[in-house]
């Protein structure tokens, strides 16, 4: 190995090891730091997102009855479209709407309104929420979630988020 | 620091003596042709590694492998890369592959003691052609279909035993979810292990016996 080193110092066989060097960095760089982002990248990608749902027009639902309605939205995950439904509780009295969600806050179970006991019921731990959402018995830690709303050129929007 | 820890590393696993087996090999006067065997290997850990990095996202599946592909292709960063790589490695691949062979064949250095580094270099050519048929597959667009089709009717045509082969190809008579599973069994697990089995034994020799000089005018 000795034989080659020039007295200046690089002699050809270092030059050519650094230059191999240098090239295989550039080459594992080129194809690494690539690949750091395809695998990070729908990781990383934003996946909240909101939408107001228009529900119709607000003379249209019954006055003192929590009203469900019902609706699907879509969602778009890596190459697949994945599906969820959204159950939503209006209320509307004295002038004022109310949206609430009928996701129960226990377990996730669905809530139905029950007009005997006039409460919210979720049938599987037997909780019961009242007419504006307060918990009234059972195991749930809070009131029913509530949607924020609008109403614009008289119709209903509820505001979704999406985590 | 770096070269007390390096010197304790070498002292017990012998990278030194590793390096100078294979990187610090005499070789007699040579040009560039004899540098198509690397290429190829280089080609071949490149295919290699852009595959496995395929395989984050692709699904064998006839519902999905296109959407997937698309997916590679227009959803993922710098998937078009990756894929792209991948796709025009296997070409350039192929190509190196059989310059190399024929480098081999016209510089004569298949013969004494070399024949087991050729017959595992034709191994070799033939592994790389199946991953290239297996791989032309799994995109499962309308060529990949076709070509597939076309490509297992040949092997169909083999006189008595060619139905047979079809059919062991295409998991069937007809090409379905079975053919794309099992392209994809032999692309990423049955032919890369041969192909590292007999690129071990390859390169082992190549090591072992040296490369041959071109020959002379009166050899």
């Amino acid at each position: 190995m000795a034989e080659s080193e020039s007295s200046a110092g690089l002699g050809r066989r270092t030059f050519v090891t650094g230059v191999v060097g240098l090239l295989g960095g550039i080459i594992a760089a080129v194809v690494g730091l690539p690949a750091v982002a395809y695998w990070l990248g729908p990781s990383l990608k934003k996946q909240e997102s909101d939408a107001w749902v228009p529900l119709g027009p607000v003379e249209n639902i019954p006055v003192d009855v929590p009203t469900l309605f019902s609706f699907t939205r879509t969602k778009q995950l890596g190459w697949e479209r994945s599906a969820t439904s959204y159950g939503v509780y209006v209320l509307r009295a004295g002038g004022q709407v109310l949206a609430l969600s009928n996701v129960c806050t226990h377990l996730s179970c669905r809530v139905t309104w029950s007009p005997e006991r006039d409460t919210y019921l979720c049938p599987c731990h037997d909780g019961h929420f009242a007419r504006d959402g307060a918990i009234v018995s059972g195991p749930q830690p809070r009131p029913l979630d509530r949607f924020a709303l609008k109403i614009e050129d008289g119709t209903l929007f509820v505001h979704i988020v999406e985590a | 620091m770096a070269a007390r820890a390096f010197r304790w590393l070498d002292d017990r696993l012998g990278l030194t003596g590793i390096y100078r087996t294979i990187f610090d090999r005499k070789i007699p006067k040579v040009n560039w042709a004899f540098t198509l065997g690397s290429a190829t290997l280089f080609l071949a850990v490149l295919q290699g590694v852009t595959g496995v990095f395929l395989t984050v996202y692709y699904v064998p599946h006839p519902d999905q492998a296109y959407e997937s592909v698309n997916y590679i292709m227009t959803g993922v960063p710098f998937g078009w890369l990756v894929r792209g790589l991948h796709h025009w490695g296997a070409t350039l691949m192929v190509i190196t592959v059989v310059l190399h062979m024929l480098r081999t064949f016209f510089y004569a250095a298949y013969k004494y003691p070399r024949e087991i580094t050729w017959i595992t270099g034709v191994l070799l050519l033939l592994v790389t052609l199946g991953m290239g048929f297996t791989g032309y597959l799994l995109p499962w667009n309308q060529r990949a279909y076709w070509a597939t089709t076309v490509g297992t009717s040949i092997a169909g045509t083999v006189p008595f035993v060619g139905p047979i082969i079809e059919q062991a190809l295409r998991g069937g008579t007809d090409l379905s979810t079975l053919t794309l599973t099992r392209f994809f069994s032999a692309h990423i697990w049955m032919l890369p292990a041969a192909l590292l089995g007999l690129v071990g034994v390859h390169m082992y020799l190549v090591i072992r016996l040296g490369i041959s000089h071109v020959p002379a005018a009166d050899e």
